[in-house]
């Protein structure tokens, strides 16, 4: 009975999805799927060769000092660092005095102590990196309709972060005559395309089309341990800076980790050892 | 319920003596999990995979708890205060990852173990129950771990919330009040939210208590074997402890090898990008996935695009993707093969083969973009699958020639053949 049952259920579910592979199959000859602008043109990151990549790599405090730098005197005119405190700050090589010095440069929201009106004050190492808007409205209105998003975790939000980070921020082309790698021109491909106003294009972008115009160019901010200043270098930097931003705990993660598998091997060789002494004299 | 020659617990020491008249805990143990619980000798290492879950339970449970101490359940905070664990709680990044982390492998254990009772036949008589609430137990763990994943209230735990719950919607006439009295609301918001945390909290615990039958059920016939063959004499059997608590003593430490490397070296390799994005209720992710071990069942759901004998494409998939867990628990009785091993089996076990292979291509399928040949290809997978369980199983049950079993596990193992694993038939045959 149960198997003349399933049976029937079987057959049905069998039926139903052979009726589904002939619609698929009519629906792809009479309409073949037209390739779309994004699919053809939407570039993966380059690679942009971080310390901390692979099984023992480590944030470059040095670097990312320079990223704090960049993020600043640059990005943070529009993008929030709401997750992270100042006091963090402690972990990519400075001390509580600088730390402080750092805090003091931002104003943060606060109530006046004797009328109880909202006002501001000098950050403290114990506050978070302020927000740079105070609601989405003002976000919206200050930015052609778009909301600059947070960049605490974006190095962990969007596939291959890191190096989507570096990517995006030097990958603004001149949409009139872009390849791509096969050789295919976009506009002549897809003439439809071309970039809205107020939009701009970057192939690294998911819609190829993004608010946000070109942020970082060389020369732009000056770096005081010699470091070339160049777009390319500011790219990289604050892409470290975001990495360590999104996931301060790297380092002593990797440590950690490199001690429990050391110990986890030995404790693999010492239980296949023991195993091997019981059994002795057991075939199995 | 256990063999004749299976030991007796004598307690050595006067305060378990003690102990063990007026509360036999001590014995109770002994026979379950200590030297009073005879086991077939010639088990191979595909039979870790019970202890191993067991382990990975506790892994999250104990993880869980300590998260649930920082954690806070409500629709404004919670995203912050997982960023909160990840950054001012002492040690809390390893809390996360492990539990994270912990839930896939506790999943991919399931898997193989799952995969282990189909080849060897371990659902059939006299273990009927054994396989029935181990199919509760999937059940339970799948709901628990699509729960969790709401939890850090990321783009994707919210979508994902839509998405589930939108199943409910489906079924005819009353799927739309169903779905908002399951949500508490008309979208996920605060009161999904925390009844996801109530129940995901408590479910882990409900499990533990069905683990408990699924092993007390097992210990009535005692555990099978890689020759189908049943104990016949003690010379079959060796003591659970110290044999098997020493093999399983290895393939938990490389068990904890994978999972350390996950922690430690990939925390976020299984996870998604978006659910590092606050939900936000206005934006849709580009492609809403599910986390990998839902991937084939997800896949199956899609496949059906449909509208056959009046009943909507919509609804074929809501209760094919339901239906094709539950038919596992029919399996007993689809199988009517006497010869329980698929060592065994030559021609089931081709067939077995082919479905591991179906259920990695619907995982693949299950995470890719709809493109047609994608749906194509999943169509297909979802087509041999239900075929499998429901047409091809019952059929070549009835029509195979098994191969001649050993007379009994002892003179399997002195021929050398006591413990022959699917790889190692598949490249004995022919």
């Amino acid at each position: 009975m149960v198997r003349i049952l399933g049976g029937l259920v079987g057959l049905g579910f069998v039926l139903a999805l052979l009726l589904g592979i002939y619609d698929t199959v009519s629906n792809w000859i009479k309409t073949p799927p037209a390739a779309t602008a994004e699919h053809e043109f939407h570039e993966h990151p380059r690679k942009a060769g971080f310390s901390f990549e692979g099984v023992l790599g480590k944030y470059d405090n040095r670097q990312l000092q320079r990223g704090l730098q960049v993020y600043k005197e640059v990005c943070a005119a529009c993008h929030s660092l709401r997750l992270v405190s100042f006091r963090d700050l402690e972990a990519i090589g400075y001390s509580e005095g600088q730390v402080k010095t750092i805090a003091k440069g931002f104003q943060v929201p606060s109530i006046n102590p004797e009328t109880g009106e909202p006002a501001t004050r000098d950050g403290l190492a114990s506050d978070r990196f302020p927000l740079v808007y105070a609601n989405d409205v003002a976000a919206r209105a200050a930015n052609n309709n778009a909301i600059p998003p947070d960049l605490s975790l974006m190095a962990k939000a969007r596939h291959d972060g890191p190096n989507y980070i570096y990517s995006l921020l030097t990958g603004y082309k001149a949409q009139e005559g872009y390849k791509n790698e096969k050789g295919e021109e976009l506009l002549k491909q897809f003439p439809d395309t071309k970039t809205p106003q107020g939009l701009h294009f970057n192939p690294y972008f998911a819609t190829l089309n993004l608010a946000m115009a070109q942020p970082i160019k060389d020369g732009q901010v000056t770096y005081s341990d010699g470091t070339a200043a160049t777009a390319d270098n500011y790219a990289k930097d604050v892409a470290a800076f975001l990495m360590w931003s999104a996931e301060p705990k790297l380092g002593a993660r990797k440590t950690a980790g490199l001690a429990t598998l050391i110990f986890l091997v030995i404790f693999c060789f010492l239980a296949y050892g023991a195993k091997k002494q019981i059994w002795r004299g057991v075939k199995d | 319920m256990s063999f004749p020659w299976a030991k007796q617990y004598e307690p050595k020491h006067p305060l378990m003596k003690w102990v063990d008249d007026r509360l036999p805990l001590p014995r109770f143990v002994y026979n379950a999990v200590g030297a009073g619980y005879p086991v077939p000798r010639n088990l191979n290492y595909f039979w870790n995979f019970g202890v191993l879950a067991g382990m990975f339970l506790a892994v999250q449970i104990v993880t869980g708890i300590v998260l649930a101490m920082h954690y806070a359940a409500n629709a404004g905070i919670a995203f912050d205060s997982v960023e909160h664990i990840m950054r001012d709680v002492n040690a809390g990044w390893f809390l996360r990852y492990a539990h994270a982390n912990g839930a896939s492998m506790f999943l991919l254990v399931v898997y193989i173990h799952i995969a282990r009772g189909l080849w060897y036949g371990s659902y059939k008589a006299p273990r009927e129950m054994v396989w029935l609430l181990g199919v509760v137990i999937f059940l339970l763990m799948m709901a628990t771990a699509f729960m969790g994943y709401v939890l850090p209230w990321g783009q994707m735990s919210f979508w994902g919330a839509q998405v589930i719950t939108g199943f409910f919607s489906a079924i005819p006439g009353v799927g739309e009040t169903i779905r908002v009295w399951l949500l508490g609301g008309f979208a996920p918001d605060n009161a999904a939210l925390n009844r996801f945390f109530s129940l995901h909290y408590l479910l882990p615990f409900v499990i533990a208590g069905v683990v408990i039958l699924h092993i007390w059920a097992l210990h009535i016939p005692g555990s099978s074997n890689p020759t189908g063959v049943e104990v016949k004499s003690e010379q079959d059997t060796v003591p659970f402890h110290p044999y098997y608590t020493a093999k399983d003593g290895v393939g938990v430490g490389v068990a904890l090898i994978v999972f350390a490397a996950l922690i430690f070296f990939a925390p976020n390799l299984l996870g998604h990008p978006d659910n590092y994005i606050p939900a936000n209720p206005l934006s849709t992710p580009a492609h809403i996935v599910p986390e990998w071990y839902f991937l084939p069942f997800y896949a199956i759901l899609k496949s059906f695009t449909f509208d056959f004998l009046w009943i909507p494409a919509k609804l074929w998939g809501v209760l094919a993707m339901f239906a094709s867990i539950l038919l596992l628990f029919f399996l007993p009785w689809l199988d009517t093969s006497p010869v329980r091993s698929a060592n065994y089996r030559p021609t089931y076990r081709i067939f077995l083969w082919v479905l591991l292979v179906d259920v990695i291509v619907l995982g693949y399928i299950g995470g890719a973009s709809p493109t047609p040949s994608v749906i194509l290809i999943g169509q297909l997978a979802s087509t041999y699958y239900f075929a499998h369980f429901l047409l091809i199983l019952p059929i070549v049950s009835m029509m195979e020639r098994p191969r001649p079993l050993p007379n009994s596990i002892t003179e399997a193992v002195l021929a050398g053949k006591g413990g022959t694993s699917p790889a190692q038939t598949a490249l004995a045959a022919e």
